[in-house]
This record gives structure tokens, sequence and C-alpha cells, in this order.
């Protein structure tokens, strides 16, 4: 259990600077940079996660690098996961309105300044949902880590099996992981909502937490100045 | 019309005091194969109020992105106060300048757009003071206190903490307007800032820029569909067509006694009422 979370988490934080990097890698112009990134995408987009697994735990100790097994875990899932979040982070930036850029041009901020400060906290909201399903499906993708030595939660249910019952240890185990998946989609839901609110739209969090009735005059007012 | 000499080499350094603000030297705009614009030569002097008309696909608009740089040039050479913008002249061959050159004639150069382009991860406030303090290092609270006026000025001092896109169209494109004065631009583009407003809200944005260029000496350069603001701000109108100037003129004659056939036609089309062509832009 504990194992599953630490590597879901290790391998998301991993992910989500691998994705970034790679994701801005493979917009700017030089040809190089965007190349390399675009390489390293599609590479670890191409390849079975299992054999990246394998290939960093059985592989590298072969040239002298002998990894710990929680690490191979975080790097592989990392790489894997990074690399597709990386078309998600691309594609968000590149869905921010031309205006929104050339109003930077018109303002002559640098591009530093206009992808730190205008650009990414858009394409941010923008990401959160495709981002949270690479999580959900992160979590659940942790399971084939038992191949590489590490007892994580589907390990763990096959020894509960072994002392129990099939029935009770595979239906705790869906239980364990929904749990866990639906926290994260809460989690990730709670940051979307945030990422809105500053983007001016919809209620602020603390709000949207609030038990009440349905509001209808979220969405009217919304949809007002177009 | 002052004619200025300088040659299309002229250094950045030194450039002649009577250097007209604007100044596009047989400039040329194509889109791969699609010529928008064909050895285009007009200048702007200082503190010229100067209003863009003609149909749509005329090369108007263009006009402005290549001076905002948001375009550049095919051929030739525009020169912004003397200096050249984007390219220069070099050894005989026509070479793009660096970027940080480019960057130090662009601040001088503000634009307010159709679709007002506001940051919706900030505040209006945010937005008025992000570039000065970010660009040209203007403390938090002197970009503030400068704000703050802009804000009074286009009648908004109780929206400073408000999102943009709370804002109605009219008050999003006045906060817009604030954004670019807050550069302090020497050239102000205005690009059919009133296209994207409903009818009763274009007078509020309109007073607005009567009010700019009636107390500054900003430079303008408009593009826009109401003949009535042209002719009330601006004191020389060009007519565009096919990416030529056709007819250039001071709005009275202009809009009175225009010479041109396809000027007649055009504010013919324009002027005649809701039945012509105002709203195919």
């Amino acid at each position: 259990m504990w194992i599953t979370l630490q590597l879901t988490l290790g391998g998301a934080l991993l992910a989500i600077v691998i994705a970034v990097v790679l994701g801005l890698g493979a917009r700017v112009h030089n040809i190089v940079v965007r190349g390399l990134c675009r390489t390293v995408i599609e590479f670890f987009r191409g390849t079975s996660l299992v054999v990246q697994l394998f290939f960093l735990f059985f592989v590298l100790p072969q040239f002298g690098l002998e990894l710990p097994a929680m690490v191979c875990g975080i790097l592989g899932l990392g790489l894997n996961y990074g690399a597709y979040a990386a078309e998600v982070v691309r594609g968000s930036i590149n869905a921010v309105p031309a205006g929104q850029w050339e109003a930077t041009t018109a303002l002559s901020l640098s591009k530093t300044q206009t992808m730190r400060r205008i650009i990414f906290p858009q394409a941010w909201a923008l990401m959160i949902p495709s981002l949270t399903n690479y999580l959900i499906h992160m979590l659940k993708g942790t399971a084939i880590v038992s191949f590489i030595t590490l007892s994580d939660l589907t390990f763990h249910t096959e020894q509960l099996r072994v002392q129990t019952d099939t029935f009770f240890a595979y239906g705790v185990s869906l239980v364990i992981y929904f749990v866990v998946a639906y926290i994260l989609t809460l989690l990730m839901n709670g940051l979307e909502v945030r990422a809105k609110h500053r983007l001016g739209r919809g209620e602020p969090l603390r709000e949207a937490l609030s038990v009440k009735a349905p509001n209808t005059t979220v969405a009217a007012e919304g949809g007002r100045s177009a | 019309m002052p004619t200025t000499t300088d040659s299309e080499t002229a250094p950045e350094s030194g450039a002649p005091a009577t250097a007209p603000a604007i100044r596009f030297q047989d400039v040329e705009k194509r889109f791969g194969d699609n010529v928008v614009l064909k050895d285009l030569n007009f200048e702007v002097s200082k503190g010229d109020r100067v209003t863009l008309i003609g149909p749509s696909g005329s090369g108007k608009t263009t006009i402005l992105r290549l001076v905002m740089t948001l375009e550049k040039a095919t051929g030739g050479y525009i020169h912004i106060n003397g200096e050249p913008l984007t390219h220069e002249l070099r050894g005989g061959k026509r070479v793009e300048r660096s970027e940080k050159a480019q960057k130090q004639i662009r601040k001088r150069i503000g634009m307010v757009f159709q679709q007002f382009n506001l940051f919706p991860n900030m505040t209006v406030l945010e937005n008025i003071i992000e570039a000065p303090v970010h660009v040209l290092g203007q403390s938090k609270e002197q970009a503030t206190r400068r704000a703050m006026e802009l804000l009074e000025s286009v009648g908004l001092p109780n929206k400073a903490k408000a999102h943009p896109l709370q804002l109605s169209g009219g008050q999003q494109q006045r906060v817009a307007i604030a954004r670019a004065l807050a550069m302090d631009p020497e050239i102000l583009l205005l690009d059919e800032v009133t296209s994207a407003l409903d009818p009763e809200i274009v007078g509020e944005v309109l007073a607005i820029l009567r009010r700019i260029a009636d107390t500054t000496d900003i430079t303008m350069l408009i593009v826009t569909h109401e003949m009535q603001f042209a002719r009330d701000v601006s004191n020389r109108v060009l007519m565009f067509d096919g990416g030529r100037i056709v007819e250039e003129a001071t709005p009275d004659v202009m809009f009175t006694e225009p010479k041109h056939e396809r000027t007649q036609a055009f504010l013919h089309a324009v002027l005649g009422g809701q039945e012509g062509q105002i709203g195919t832009h």
C-alpha cells in the first residue's frame, strides 16, 4: 500500500517535471532542442513500460549502474507517463489563444516572462483534466512493479489471497485502488477549480467545497461577456 | 509632410529629430503566394493621427501588425523615429535586426486589439502593471499609482480587483486601453477596437480615445470602420485597396469629396447605412 503510494506520488512528480521540460522543449524554435525532445517523447511513449522497467532494473546493472528497485520504479513510471503528459503540456500551451501571445509582444514582455506569467498559468487550467487521467492510470500502472521485486498493493493482494480466499482478497484490493484513485481525483478537481477561478471563471475553491444547493447563477455569469 | 533624407542604412544612433514616427519604404508583405502589401510607401509624422480605411482584406490590419512586429515584412523597410524596425540594409543586403534591437523599438509602441486580449489569469490592476513593472522596471507602488490614474481616466476606478472575464466587452476594452497607455507609448496602434463591441457601448470607448487624442501627443495609427470617429480624431486618412494606397487626404476632403472611384464606392457602402458592407469585415 505504502509502496504503491510512494510510486504513484514519486512517479507523478517526476512525470510532471519531465512533461513540462519536454512539452516546452518540443515547441521551441531551435531544431536540435526540439528534435531531441520529440525523440525522447516518442521513445518513451512508443516502448513498453514493463520493458523499460526491466531495462532499468536488470540491464543497467550489467553496465555497472545498480539502482534500488524503488528508484527504478519511479524513474520508469516518471519517464513513461512524463512522455505522454508532455504532449498534454504542449497541446495545452498551443491551445492558449494567439491573441494572448500578441498582447505580450505588444507589451514587450520577454519570452520567459510570457511563458511563465501569461501562457503557462492559462495552459495549466487546460491540462489538469488530462493530467488527472494519467495520474489515475499511473496509480494502477504501479502494479507492474511487482515484476521488479517491489511489494506493492497487488503483490500484497496475492499474499492475502493465499491466506484468505480469492473473492475477499481481490475485493479488498479493488476497494483500496478505487478509494485512492477517488481521493486523487478529488484533489485534482480541487486544483482545477482553483486554476479556473484564477482565470476568473467559476467560484473560488472554498465555496466549491462548501455544501450547498446547486448553483445556477455561476453558469449564467460565465456566459455573459463572451 | 516632412520629407526625410536619412538613408535606409540610418544607424540606430543619431536618428534625426525630424524623422517621421513611422515610415514605410517599399514594404512588401506576402503570406506564401498571397501578396497582401506591395511597394508600400508612406510616412506618419510625430503626433499625427492617421486612419487607414478600405474594404476588408485590403491590408490595413497587416500594416498595424507589421509596426507591432507581430508580422515581419517580406520586403522593404519600416522605420520608427528614423530607426529600422525589423530589417535593415547592411552591406547591400536586407538583414533582420537582432531581437534586442527590435525590442528596444517595440517598447515605444503600444497596441489595442479588436478582441482586447486581456490576460484572464490576472486582475485588471495586474494586467495594467505587468509590463511597467517587468519590462520598464518600475516599482510596484509607482506602477499601481499610475494604473489607478489610468483606470480613473477610463472610468473604471472600482474595477481594479476584478477579473477581465467579469467585465463587459466595453469595460475590457477600456482596461486594454489603460494597459497600453501604462507603457507610455510614443505610437499607439488601434486595430478595429470597437468592432467586437455591442453598438450601444461603442460610444464610451470612442469617447475615451477622443480624449486621449485631445490631451496627448501620442502618434496614432488607426484602423476603424467608425467613419465619424476617423473624422473626429485623425488629421489624415489613407484609403487602401488591394494592398495599395489609392487615395490620401484630410478627413474633411476624404469624407466629403473623395476623388477616387474606389473610395467613393467604399464610403458609399459604409456610410450608406445598414444595407452596405459594414458588417462584412
